[in-house]
Formats: structure tokens, sequence, C-alpha cells
């Protein structure tokens, strides 16, 4: 009789533990959503705030962003211009650039050299982007100017934007790799058997079957390129120009909001809203690539 | 016999091609390598050029200096302690809580709403840039919640928890991967002997699923190293002239207390200065502090050209860092995939 007590006792105090525990377990999981909670009703309230006075209207469709001029005017449109530049220059480097790569190392190099390869070209992503950011201003600007662009400004996106391309070329690369070489070497043998070369089966059939991955990759690192910070912000300059030319100074949405912490800005302020509505449209945007991104390798997975 | 002479002349002539098509095959091998090369040249033409700037800077004098208006003085002292107290912030607080998630959301989670809400939020998470984060913590932390307490604000806590934040997704990924690996008969084989569920995973899973985990998380630590942006809008100072404690050699200096009224620096000041928490925010996660990204990026951001070689100098202790962490890493999953064997 004791010894069934005992044991009743210890299973009941056993189970309070397992209960105990995995409650625990389960807040920690769901800090991901607090997270995203908090992140969202921050952005939008302090945002609500700056719309209160600035209409939305004005904020949309307004061709200068001047929060600090005496007669301020916030429209988005020259920071938008600023950031979707420096990431289409950095796009234009690392599509080309990162999927040369793939292609090579999924369809062409020996195991070992992908396996010796990859993880150094993965320490490219890992390099802080303030380190980007000097290399930006003090060897690509001078390198450019040396070689080809010898009116090129001290702060330009042209420099900042190949720079983030850099960055993005090992996520680009690696991404892609990862979903050329989930492709079956069925469909590669059957390219073979037909005489395709290597380059005829990587372009024709790995690639292809692939896409969905790839296009994933891609858009991926457009969003990191969108919401990096450092490079453009030291590099890129820091007055708002709407322009298209890349060889300009301009500001992107990252590099005003930094501008105006190192300030030290007051709470409650203008210019304080400001940040926070900068900071939602940039949030909007890398949700949007992300959405797309999910939404493209749902979409076009080729099952196998 | 005009259909057949139709359909042969097509291969004739794909073979007629055959060297061109060989030469492009082979051509873009040439090709290839260089990309890669590229992507490694600008790696080491980064780190080639950080050093010859910084070389000449980099000493022990430089590495014990406080930052100063004058450049030739001016060192990285309160930055580099700055970052190491940040940085053990962020891993006591990021660590725990993204295991703890990681496991859950691999040994418990049943198949729910509420789970793929938690799954599609740390995916999406992970693709949020850095710098809302710091919106975040401006807002929430320093203006929010945080008023009036001495552990938020603009102080260690705060950047540490912000960073924490910031790689949670990184660490809850990892570690679900990794106690994912682990096999099923694993498990089996402990509920065979009676054990709990929880006893199943803290006695066989989790050891199995650790050396994954860590270096999942030495790369997301390595991460929040270099991280700059968010701790802009935290507000870390650019000019930071001491350090998170007190030392010994303070003690009966005086100095000006919140409230502008002169003090002195007691024995009990030092102590209490040593503590993570202390009541009126003596503990050192209630200081002020600095980092080395951004006292790299105020140097950077100097027109003054011996300012740039300071920059280059932080920059070099920030590279060896995070290229030596994510080494680590590297190597311990190489030598990982060639050990276990399941």
């Amino acid at each position: 009789m004791t010894m069934d007590a005992t044991r009743d006792f210890t299973q009941r105090r056993l189970r309070l533990g397992e209960r105990a525990i995995e409650a625990a377990l389960f807040l920690a999981a769901a800090a991901a959503i607090f997270i995203t909670v908090a992140i969202a009703w921050t952005l939008i309230t302090e945002s609500l705030h700056f719309f209160d006075t600035v209409p939305l209207s004005k904020f949309l469709t307004d061709t200068v962003w001047s929060p600090l001029f005496e007669n301020p005017r916030y429209g988005i449109a020259p920071l938008l211009c600023g950031t979707l530049l420096t990431t289409l220059v950095g796009l234009a480097l690392a599509v080309p650039v990162g999927l040369m790569v793939a292609i090579y190392l999924s369809e062409f190099a020996s195991p070992r050299a992908r396996e010796t390869i990859k993880p150094v070209l993965e320490l490219l992503a890992a390099v802080p982007t303030v380190i980007y950011g000097y290399f930006a201003l003090t060897v690509v600007t001078p390198f450019l100017r040396a070689t080809i662009l010898p009116d090129l400004p001290t702060f330009n996106m042209l420099s900042a934007g190949l720079v983030i391309g850099v960055l993005i070329i090992p996520y680009i690369a690696s991404l892609s790799e990862d979903a050329m070489r989930a492709v079956p070497n069925a469909l590669r043998e059957g390219s073979f058997a037909m005489g395709g070369t290597r380059l005829e089966t990587a372009v024709n059939v790995a690639f292809p079957a692939a896409i969905s991955g790839i296009a994933g990759a891609l858009i991926l690192g457009m969003s990191r390129a969108v919401g990096e910070t450092m490079i453009v912000a030291i590099a890129g300059g820091q007055q708002p120009n709407f322009t298209i030319d890349p060889t300009e100074s301009a500001a992107t949405v990252t590099a005003y909001i930094a501008q105006v912490a190192i300030g030290d800005v007051a709470a409650g302020t203008i210019e304080y809203y400001s940040i926070f509505a900068a900071g939602f449209a940039l949030l909007l945007m890398t949700l949007a690539f992300n959405l797309l991104a999910f939404w493209l390798q749902r979409r076009f997975r080729e099952e196998y | 016999m005009a259909a057949t002479q139709d359909a042969e002349a097509p291969a004739t002539r794909e073979i007629a091609n055959l060297p061109l098509r060989n030469l492009l095959d082979r051509s873009f091998i040439f090709w290839g390598i260089l990309a890669t090369v590229l992507g490694l040249g600008v790696l080491g033409a980064l780190v080639f050029d950080l050093v010859a700037d910084g070389a000449p800077k980099l000493n022990l004098k430089f590495l014990a200096s406080f930052p100063s208006s004058s450049a030739a003085e001016a060192g990285i002292l309160s930055a580099w302690v700055g970052s190491i107290f940040v940085v053990l912030t962020t891993a006591l607080i990021s660590v725990p809580l993204g295991v703890m998630a990681g496991v859950y959301l691999e040994e418990y989670a049943p198949r729910n709403p509420i789970t793929s809400a938690i799954e599609i939020t740390v995916n999406n998470l992970a693709g949020v840039p850095s710098i809302i984060y710091g919106l975040l913590a401006l807002s929430l932390f320093i203006y929010g919640i945080g008023q009036g307490n001495a552990l938020f604000g603009q102080t260690i806590f705060t950047a540490g928890l912000t960073l924490s934040l910031l790689i949670l997704p990184t660490i809850i990924i990892t570690a679900r991967e990794s106690v994912r690996a682990v096999p099923r008969g694993i498990r089996e084989a402990a509920f065979a002997v009676g054990a709990t569920k929880w006893q199943a995973t803290s006695h066989h899973v989790l050891p199995y699923a650790t050396p994954g985990i860590f270096t999942g998380v030495i790369i997301a630590l390595s991460r929040a190293i270099g991280e700059t942006a968010p701790l802009i809008l935290v507000g870390a100072l650019t000019f930071v002239a001491f350090l998170p404690f007190t030392g010994p050699a303070d003690v009966g200096q005086t100095y000006y207390d919140m409230g502008g009224n002169e003090a002195v620096i007691s024995q009990g000041d030092m102590l209490l200065s040593w503590l993570p928490w202390a009541p009126g925010g003596q503990g050192w996660l209630s200081q002020s502090f600095t980092v080395l990204p951004i006292q790299m990026f105020n140097w950077t951001s100097r027109p003054e050209k011996e300012f740039l070689e300071n920059a280059a100098a932080a920059g070099v202790v920030l590279l060896v860092i995070t290229l030596a962490l994510n080494g680590v890493a590297i190597w311990m999953r190489a030598r990982l995939r060639r050990q276990i064997r399941w």
C-alpha cells in the first residue's frame, strides 16, 4: 500500500514538473509572436502620430524629403528612390556573379572544391557591415575615381551599391546552389544521354528545374539589400536626392533613420515620428519581398 | 525518304557544332572560377586594405586607451570592453530562450494554428532588417516600458536585449535543425526504459544536439558583435571614457551623480558596480556604453584622415574576432559531419 502511494505521489509530481517545463518551453517559442506583434504595434502607433501631422497623400506623392529644414516636406519618394537604386546596383553585381558561382559549384566543381569554397564564400556574409562601409568609402570610391569615373563624389550610391552586391553574393550563390543541387540527377542524366554538355545541362535542365528556389534566393538577397544600413550610411551620402543616377550622392530610407538617430532625437518630436514612418515603409517593403519569395518557392516548386 | 533525311539533318548539325559546344562548356569553368575568385578576392582586398591602413595604429596602447579628441591618443578600451559586456548579455538572454523555443517547436509542438503562427513569425523575423529592431527598442525599451527604470534607457541591458531579439530567429532555426538531426531511435530507446518526455529530451536528445546548437550560437553571436545599426538607435555613445565597472583605483575619487551632486566613490560603490544589477542603477547592466562597430563608425564618419586610421585599426580587431568565431563554427560543423554517423 505504502509503495503504491509513493509511486503515485512521485508520478503526480513528475507530471506536474513535465507540465511546467512544457509551459515554459511554449512561452519561449511564443516570444517570436510577441516580438512580431511588438514590432508591428510600435511601428504602426508611432507612424500614426506622424500621419497626424503629415497627411498620407503628401507622404506618398511629395517629391522632397526635408524634415530637418525650416519648411519641412515629407515625401518618402526620394528615400525610396535611393534605396531602390543602391539595391539595383547591388543586384546588377550580385545576380550574375552569384548565379555563375552557383552553377559552377553545383554542376562543375568537385565535391571537395565545393565543400571548401562554400564556407569561405559565406564568410563574406559574416563581415560586419560597418567594415564594408569603410571599404566602400576608402577603397571602392577612390578606385572608381582613378579608373572610370573621375568626377565621382566622395559619397555616392554606386560604390555603396556595389559593396552591398558583394555582401549579398553569398546569399544568392549559396541558396541558388542548394536549389540546383536539389534537382534530381536523373534529369541531368537525361540531358547527358541526349548529348548535352555540362553547360547545356546546367542552363537548359538544372537551372529551369530549380527556378523557384533561385527566384526565392534572389528576392531574399534583394530584401537583405533593401534593409542594409551601415554601408549606405557611411558611403552613400546623407542628403535625400530624387535621382536615377547612381553616381550621385543620396540618402536611403535606412541611412535617414541612422542619421536622425545619431543626433539623439527626443521622443514626441516630428523627427522622432518620421523615422518610424520611414521604418514602417521599409518593413512593408521587405515583408512584401519575403512573402513573394515564399510564394514563388511554393507556387513553382517542382515535386520530384 | 525525305522525312528521314529531315529528321537526321538537325542531329548532324548539332554534332558539327560539337567543338564549339565543348569549348563553351570548358570556358564556363573559367568564368565560374573567375566569379568565385572575384568574391574571395574582395574578401582578400578588404582584409589587406584594413590591415595596411590600421596596422601602424595597432598596439597595446591602442587597446588600452579610451577614445580621445586627438586621433593619436585615442584607443578602443571602452569599445572592446563594451562589446564583451553587450555580447555576454545578449548570449545570456538569447541562448536559453532560443534553445527552449527550438526544442518546443521540434519536440513538443502540436500541429495547430498557434504552432504554425510561431513558425511563420520566426521565419519572417529572420528577414526583418536589423535597424527595425533598433526602432522597436527605441520606442518600447527606452521611451515605453523602460522609462524611469535604471535597467532600460541607453544601457548595456537594452543593447543586449535588442541584439537578443535580433539573433533569436537564427538561434531558434539552428536549434531546431540540430534537434531534428537526432534520430528517432534515441528518443524511443529512452521512452522504452520509462523516461518522460523531458527526461528523454534533456538527457538524450539535447546532449547529441549540443555541438550543432553551439555552432549556430557562435555564428549568431558573431553577428551580434558586428551589428551597428540597431545600437545607433539604442543610443550607444561614441565617446565613452569609462568602463562599465569601477576599478579599485577609482575609489576615493569624486564624481557627479545624476542629480548633479558631488559624491565620492566608496568601496561599496566599487563592489556594487561589479554586480549585473544593483539598486540605484549601480550594476554594470545599467551603464551607458559603446561597442567596437559603433566606435569604428564614428571614426569613419570624421573628416580627419588620422581618424580613418583609427577606424581601420578598430576594424582589424572587429574583423579578427568575427572571422575567428566563424572559422571555429565552420571547423566545428565540418568535424561534426565527419564524426557523427547515425
